[in-house]
């Protein structure tokens, strides 16, 4: 999952490589999935709006509040970054018209919470038991802040809190603090993985992609109006000054059973060396963030870091049978690289942060509430998103496993396995527990700045 | 080995298979034993006979000779590239075309090893590849803007699927890919023996 790192990035402080200028209207696009941003903490507040034109008046604001891309591009040293999005409820409730509010995808009218069923989310999971009112048709806005240090956070909260007080009919649901935890050398989260290895690098905005990653994806897979890995540009809800430039999100609340996690290591390895080495067959890395196919045996922490060669590897030609990285092991189900077709449609942008205080070492289980809230990036969730829930991670019988779940994300009872493949004879863990539990969950639509002026001057 | 037990109203998960007996299967009328809901719509369970399904269309009139064609064209297109439908999972495919009155149809019938709803856009853009595509443009009501529009391409399939009542298997739910393993386990195996003679 993501997190943001804790050390500013080149970048900033001098202009991005000159992209294809002509393409992406990076000052039309929210920054949010253009640019990962070197917050330290974070803040999503979840809103409802009570009547259309408080909610209208609020979005006013806000959208001049808004992040662009263009802002973050431009190299100007930023301390908090902005970002709105609104369901489709909320996009009704702010007033637009029946026959826009009928274009947009089926899947993102019925709402995560409806399309549980659909995403593997039964049991603890279920939107039944989610938090914040996530689950109720009362969501309808979200305001994601990334700050760049808690009393950064602490000042743009009381200044939204005082803003909200003099928005009669705009009200806070529910919101979540996040905080990076340390150590603060790279982005991780409550388990202990480093994050952030892996991420598709979008056409038009001059990144490079990192090596075994493939070629740059074409924007259209992201954002809406420019053309996708087909070539095509997929229709967008009406009408086009609305879609264009925007982009759907997953948003997820995942709790970390860290207790139950460290449990889990320790009844399954006796030295410290085989406890990391279970950890690393249910992810797929060393919680160093070295790929297992890159380096079987033992850990390698410079090469986790390295860019260059940190994703630089595949698993059909390098590790058919999963003997390096078992074949349900979460980085290959996420990403099943070239066992899989059509993999330049199933890329995601991830964003993200960690909540809740950090367990440290040795310290039992305390009970308090800890974990990652995170965003999945896409132009079309039931082909991105829900597909890498439905047929990746939830799927018990994805690579004919038969009976086997994500272990960190699926949806675990305690009734399915993971088989880690062993010359001779494999080993199978039956009965794995939940490290994660699914506390809450939402799609949003993420739109450009034209659309947002729209959406506020709605009558 | 133990009973085998198929997803049916009173279990929610599926049990060990036994191969070894032919074993045939009752289904509802809608397809489905209880409303499971894929991404884009009802799932239909795996049965002795895999996963499947019957599409049967009325084509446009005086088209029946543009299909027939396609005969040909997947013939020469899988001579070439004979793993070209690997995505799909397929054990067979069979292609019809038959009149009801002064009507012809289109009957397409595939059996596979993986339920539609999960692999729709993979199989969509292997039709675009291997040019199974444009034989469904000659379909009446399928939808024009199918390339773009991928619900609307699975709209026209549901709509027109028909499924079946009973599905009987001879080797019931064995996958496409271990009946493969098992026959390349003979193969070799009966090398062996030749060089230990």
């Amino acid at each position: 999952m993501a997190i943001y790192s804790a050390s500013l990035p080149k970048s900033v402080g001098r202009e991005l490589p000159k992209a294809d200028a002509a393409s992406l209207e990076f000052e039309d696009i929210q920054h949010f999935l253009i640019h990962r941003s070197p917050a330290l903490a974070a803040r999503y507040e979840f809103l409802t709006f009570r009547k259309p034109a408080p909610g209208r008046a609020w979005l006013r604001t806000m959208t001049e509040k808004v992040t662009t891309a263009a802002a973050v591009r431009s190299g100007q040293l930023n301390t908090r970054w902005v970002t709105v999005a609104l369901n489709w409820n909320g996009i009704r409730a702010l007033g637009l018209n029946d026959h826009s509010l009928a274009s947009f995808p089926e899947e993102f009218r019925q709402g995560m919470a409806t399309r549980a069923e659909v995403l593997g989310m039964t049991g603890a999971n279920h939107p039944e038991h989610w938090k914040g009112g996530l689950a109720s048709a009362d969501l309808h806005a979200i305001v994601i802040l990334f700050a760049r240090d808690v009393p950064e956070r602490e000042r743009c909260r009381v200044e939204h809190e005082k803003f909200l007080s003099q928005c009669q009919g705009v009200e806070v649901l529910s919101s979540l603090d996040l905080e990076a935890i340390p150590p603060f050398d790279y982005a991780h989260e409550h388990f202990g993985y480093r994050d952030r290895l892996s991420q598709p690098a979008i056409e038009g905005t001059g990144e490079e992609p990192m090596p075994g990653s493939g070629p740059a994806i074409k924007a259209g897979e992201f954002f809406l109006g420019y053309p996708d890995e087909e070539g095509l540009s997929a229709e967008g809800p009406k009408p086009e000054i609305l879609s264009r430039n925007g982009s759907y999100l997953a948003y997820l609340m995942m709790e970390e059973h860290v207790g139950a996690f460290r449990d889990f290591l320790r009844q399954h390895g006796e030295t410290q060396d085989e406890q990391e080495l279970v950890a690393a067959k249910l992810m797929g890395r060393w919680r160093s963030g070295a790929p297992l196919v890159l380096t079987p045996e033992k850990d390698d922490p410079k090469l986790a870091g390295d860019y260059q060669r940190t994703n630089d590897f595949d698993f059909g030609k390098m590790d058919p049978h999963g003997y390096a990285c078992p074949l349900g092991a979460h980085i290959r189900r996420m990403n099943p690289r070239d066992t899989a077709a059509n993999m330049n449609r199933r890329k995601m942008i991830r964003r993200g942060g960690t909540y809740g205080p950090p367990l440290p070492e040795g310290v039992p289980e305390d009970g308090r509430e800890r974990g990652i809230a995170a965003f999945v990036g896409c132009a079309s969730l039931v082909r991105q998103f829900e597909f890498a829930m439905n047929v990746w991670a939830n799927d018990p019988n994805f690579h004919e496993l038969g009976n086997e779940r994500d272990p960190i994300v699926g949806t675990q009872d305690g009734t399915f396995d993971m088989t880690i493949p062993k010359r001779p004879i494999r080993k199978k863990v039956k009965g794995l527990p939940a490290f994660t539990t699914i506390r809450g969950g939402a799609y949003f639509f993420l739109p450009g700045i034209k659309a947002l002026r729209y959406l506020a001057s709605l009558t | 080995m133990a009973a085998t037990v198929i997803e049916t109203p009173s279990t929610r998960k599926e049990k060990v298979r036994d191969w070894t007996k032919p074993a045939a299967m009752a289904i509802p009328k809608e397809g489905y034993f209880s409303v499971k809901n894929g991404r884009y719509g009802p799932l239909y369970p795996r049965t002795p006979a895999c996963h499947g399904f019957t599409i049967i269309a009325k084509i446009k009139p005086g088209r029946e000779e543009t299909i027939r064609a396609y005969g040909k064209t997947i013939e020469t297109a899988i001579a070439d590239m004979p793993d070209a439908l690997a995505t799909l999972k397929l054990h067979y495919l069979r292609w019809v075309l038959f009149d009801i009155g002064k009507d012809t149809y289109f009957m397409y019938q595939g059996i596979f090893d993986t339920d539609f709803d999960k692999y729709t856009e993979d199989a969509v853009a292997l039709f675009k590849k291997v040019g199974v595509n444009t034989v469904f443009e000659n379909l009446e009501g399928f939808p024009e803007d199918w390339k773009t529009n991928v619900p609307a391409f699975v709209k026209f399939v549901r709509e027109h699927q028909c499924p079946s009542f009973l599905e009987y298997g001879e080797y019931p739910y064995e996958t496409a890919d271990e009946i493969k393993k098992a026959l390349q386990l003979k193969a070799k195996f009966s090398e062996m023996l030749d060089l230990m003679q």
